[in-house]
Parts: C-alpha cells; sequence; structure tokens
C-alpha cells in the first residue's frame, strides 16, 4: 500500500455534519470512517452518572450515514470513547442506538466492543505496588479515592483497536480512548510510520476544527504516505492553511508539541506545514519517540453530593462598598442557623460556598482585577448528602441572606433581589473529577476487554 | 500610543487541557505581528505569574513559530466542574491577557 485514505466523520459523534460533505468525502475512497464520541469538555458529570452528552436522535443520525457509508465501500467504521464518558455504562449506550440501526436498515457485520472501565481492586492493587504515576497538578490518592469512584475508565491506545480489526471487525465502538487512536488503528496496522500516523491522527480528531474559519463540525480527510501527510476538507466552502492546520496543535493540549500516548510521544517540534493549494495542506517531520514503559492515563469520578443553588443580585450602593464584610457576615449566620437548627453534627455534612459575578466568580484566586462593578449577583451554592437535606439547607439560607442587615441602614433591610421564586434550586447530583494519574499495566489486555458480535 | 495584545493579535482564548490543567493560546495572523510580541517581554513566565499569582515554576510557555502562536498552560485551582469551580471548560480565564501592554 503507498497511501492509506482516512476520514473523520465529525469531532464528536452526535454534534453533527454535512451529508453533502460526508457523501463528497466518501467519492474520495477512504480506506476507513472514524468518529470520536467521549469528551471530558463538559465536566464531570458524564463520566460520574453514566450519561451522554449529545442526544440519542443526534448520535443515531450521524452513527447512520456512518454506518451506511462504510458498509456500501466495505470499509471499517471505528468510534472511540463512545457516549462521552467511555465506561461500559456509556458504551452500552451508543452500542442500542447501533443495534437500532441495524435492524432498521438491516445492516449485517461483524461488531468489535472495546470496554475501558477499570476493575477497582486491580487499581489498589497496581498503587500498592507502585504500578501507578501521578499526572500534573494530580490530587494525592488511596484506597478511598478508588473506591468513592462512581466510573473509572482508562483512555486505550492503539492496541485493542488493532485486535479489533485483525479479528475482522467491520464495525468497532470503543470505550474511553485516546481521540488519536480511532483514527491510528488501520494505518499503523496496514505498516506507516507511527509519527506520522499519530500526527495526521491527532489532526483529525477533531473534524474540520483545523481549517481557517469553521462554521459548524464537518468531516475531515487524510492522505496518509510513507513520507507525509496531507489534509483537504470535504466540504468546498471550508479550506486548510498551513497555519489552520499547525494551530490545531494548540487546541486543549498543554503543549503543542508533544502529544502522550500509551505507547510513546508525539514529537511535532520540528513538523513542516505547507500548502499543496488553496485548500489542502501538506504536512512532514515530526517525530514519534517509542515510551520506555507502557503507560494507560486514567480518568475517575466520583459522586459529591446534591447541589442547590441561590442567584441574587445586589445594586445597593452602600451594600457594595462593603460586599466582602457583608457577605463573610451572612455566611457566618447562615452557618449558624443550620447549626441552630440540626445541632454541631452539621458541620461537615454541609459544603457552603459564595460566588460574586461582577467581582471575581469567574476567575476566583486567579483574578487580578479586584474592582467591583455597580451591580452584583451573589450566587449561594450549597451540597449536601441529600436531596432532601440540601433543599431544607437551601431554603433556610435564602431566608437568612436575603435581609442579612448592613450597619448603616438602621431597621429590616432586602438586600438581594431573587429573580426567581422560590428562591432555592436544586440542582442535581454534582460529581467531581478525582484521577489525574497513570497505571503501568504488563500489557493492554489487563485493562480493555475486548468483545466480538456478528450483528 | 501604547499597544495592547488584544491590538495585534487575532484570538486569545483559554481552554482545559483535561480537568486539570488550564491553557491559553495567544494567536496572531502573520509573522510579523507574532514576532513583535515573542521578542518583546510581554509573555514571560514572571509576567504570567504576576497576572495569575502563581508560582513561576507552575507556568510553561511555549512560542509555536509554524503557527504564529503562542501557549500558555498553567494548573487549575480547582478541577473542572468541582463543587469550587466556576468555569468547567475554562474558557474565560483568559481576561487578564487581553489589555496587556505589549513592551
Amino acid at each position: 500500500m503507498e497511501t492509506i485514505k482516512v476520514m473523520a466523520a465529525s469531532g464528536q459523534l452526535g454534534s453533527g455534519f454535512s451529508e453533502e460533505s460526508f457523501n463528497r468525502g466518501m467519492s474520495w475512497e477512504p480506506d476507513m470512517i472514524g468518529c470520536d464520541s467521549g469528551s471530558t469538555d463538559s465536566g464531570p458529570f458524564y463520566l460520574g452518572s453514566g450519561k451522554n452528552h449529545f442526544p440519542h436522535d443526534a448520535i443515531k443520525r450521524d452513527l447512520r450515514l456512518i454506518l451506511l457509508g462504510a458498509r456500501r465501500n466495505r470499509i471499517p467504521a471505528v468510534i472511540g470513547s463512545a457516549g462521552t464518558g467511555g465506561s461500559n455504562e456509556h458504551l452500552e449506550i451508543v452500542v442500542k442506538i447501533l443495534q437500532e440501526i441495524s435492524t432498521e436498515e438491516n445492516l449485517h457485520f461483524r461488531l468489535g466492543i472495546i470496554k475501558s472501565d477499570i476493575d477497582k481492586e486491580y487499581l489498589k492493587e497496581m498503587l500498592d505496588t507502585g504500578k501507578t504515576a501521578p499526572l500534573p497538578n494530580a490530587p494525592s490518592i488511596d484506597h478511598n479515592t478508588i473506591d468513592d469512584c462512581s466510573h473509572i475508565v482508562g483512555l486505550a491506545g492503539v492496541e485493542p483497536y488493532i485486535e479489533c480489526l485483525d479479528n475482522g471487525c467491520d464495525v468497532i465502538i470503543g470505550g474511553r480512548s485516546s481521540d488519536t487512536s480511532i483514527y491510528a488503528s488501520l494505518p499503523l496496522k496496514k505498516g506507516f510510520p507511527p509519527a506520522i500516523v499519530w500526527h495526521a491522527a491527532k489532526i483529525l480528531e477533531c473534524g474540520a476544527a483545523c481549517v481557517a474559519q469553521r462554521q459548524y463540525p464537518d468531516c475531515m480527510f487524510a492522505t496518509i504516505d510513507q513520507h507525509g501527510f496531507s489534509l483537504e476538507p470535504p466540504n468546498m466552502d471550508y479550506i486548510c492553511t498551513p497555519v489552520s492546520v499547525a494551530s490545531h496543535m494548540l487546541y486543549e493540549n498543554a503543549s503543542a508539541f508533544k502529544l502522550i500516548e500509551p505507547s510513546g510521544v508525539l514529537d511535532t517540534e520540528q513538523a513542516t506545514y505547507k500548502a499543496i493549494n488553496s485548500r489542502s495542506v501538506r504536512v512532514e517531520g515530526s517525530r514519534f519517540v517509542p515510551a520506555n514503559q507502557y503507560s494507560i492515563k486514567l480518568e475517575g469520578a466520583r459522586f459529591a453530593g446534591h447541589l442547590s443553588t441561590i442567584l441574587g443580585g445586589v445594586r445597593d450602593p452602600v451594600i457594595i462598598g462593603q460586599l466582602d464584610s457583608w457577605l463573610e457576615g451572612m455566611e457566618q449566620k447562615v452557618r449558624q442557623r443550620f447549626v441552630t437548627i440540626y445541632g454541631d453534627d452539621i458541620q461537615d455534612k454541609y459544603r457552603l460556598l459564595f460566588r460574586v459575578y461582577g467581582k471575581n466568580a469567574v476567575m476566583g484566586e486567579l483574578e487580578p482585577d479586584q474592582t467591583t462593578a455597580n451591580e452584583v449577583g451573589v450566587v449561594v451554592e450549597i451540597v449536601a448528602d441529600s436531596e432532601e437535606m440540601v433543599r431544607t439547607l437551601a431554603s433556610v439560607a435564602a431566608h437568612i441572606c436575603v435581609h442579612y442587615p448592613v450597619p448603616e441602614w438602621s431597621g429590616l433591610i432586602t438586600g438581594l433581589a431573587y429573580p426567581y421564586s422560590p428562591a432555592a434550586s436544586y440542582k442535581g447530583p454534582l460529581y467531581e473529577f478525582t484521577l489525574n494519574h497513570v497505571v503501568y499495566p504488563e500489557s493492554y489486555q489487563d485493562i480493555f476487554k475486548t468483545e466480538y458480535h456478528n450483528i | 500610543m501604547p499597544v495592547k495584545l488584544s491590538d495585534v493579535a487575532k484570538l486569545i482564548r483559554s481552554k482545559n487541557a483535561g480537568p486539570f490543567i488550564l491553557t491559553m493560546d495567544i494567536m496572531f495572523e502573520n509573522e510579523e505581528k507574532y514576532a513583535l510580541v515573542k521578542n518583546s517581554n510581554t509573555i514571560t513566565a514572571s509576567s504570567i505569574s504576576r497576572i495569575y499569582n502563581m508560582e513561576i515554576d507552575r507556568i510553561d510557555i511555549e512560542f509555536f513559530d509554524a503557527a504564529n502562536s503562542i501557549k500558555i498552560s498553567i494548573p487549575r485551582p480547582h478541577t473542572s466542574g468541582s463543587f469550587e469551580d466556576s468555569d468547567v471548560f475554562g474558557g474565560q480565564q483568559y481576561g487578564p491577557l487581553v489589555d496587556i501592554v505589549v513592551s
């Protein structure tokens, strides 16, 4: 094989792509279609709760086109990080949609599934035997951290994907994976150079995100050879320029030059980006340094309680002039009131914080500018173990806050403008990311379990 | 007339690089504008350390010539979406960079 052609349907399964672009890309005869389906972007709720971000119908629309296209051209379709979080629970959501489509369209194929859930006992043993390591800014972890997680997943590398392809799979639905593994799978299996393949995969993983001015999510097309790769957007309204392609290396990565995969590190510092014509770009010159030790990145989220919020606005210059001390006093009063009702035991059973929009709510301790606007929005947040408890605490707090006094005004004041009745809103369960670590397995099979089905 | 970063950059943005790290990109439309800022003392570990009130050794800065861009990465004070966090995507943490004077 002199070249291999890979199409990314979109940056996220369910975020959409143009059917016209997709069909044009299919007419360029790709050797595989890929699409990423997961992310931690939208926060810990999805991994924590087992729910997916994009709606069922949106995923089904995208997946139907991908499946029909792939089956028509007899090429593999590879979906990674299924259902946002990529746990077994998320995987089931996407596999169920896949089965619905297959029944409706009377499709028959061999399906490979990659499970990315991490067994808690296995992880504890790895932690105890020194076979884990923290990544930058990681919290310290112990057995309790692991037990507290509602879901723990590993980010699969390319290895289980290649196993599925070796086993003749036409369609692969992977659990949590590195975004690039989806696109690196077939090219690496076919023996194309790792540096070129990983770099192409990195550019492909967000679909049309590497074009000069993306209007909406869409497809991207790469042709890989032994010396480099070229990119061309199937959407004729889009263009790739050397700068737009290079710039994509910046997106969501702590480094523009280094991309860490389980099997090694892609180094793009010496890469060159050259225009082939007005809308396609040739990339060469990156390096891939194989890892001394195979490592798998972990993601974990824990249930952190039920959350209620109270939103109130302040316009009185007298209050705004002493906002910090007013809110400190208010917070103390709220905490005292909780103790009055529930006794001292309540003190470690809830968490309370105040954010001030119009001052430093957006940046918190990172905010260098401490000026306050002429009106501010105060958000009071409370977390407690049960929905009933947090609803009660929030309702108590809302009453204390609204009438909390300032010394300058004598008599009862109403210091917060509540836009809603009731003032407090129950927000639902809160989850938090707890792991930012790698684990060093003997082999990918210690973690990632593959299953094969004839659909 | 002092030149602000927003006068010469085509895009200044911030985003999570995973739930634990925040990354900021300052992108320029041409090499000339990029070089103006790159060759100045505007974006250094010490200037970023002052703005974000963070130790110098926690700040990573990269100059990416092929993309006419500068990248700054810092640890998040709170993980994305945690109780204390107020910016799940990390999308509004570049604010103080916009008005920096290029010097």
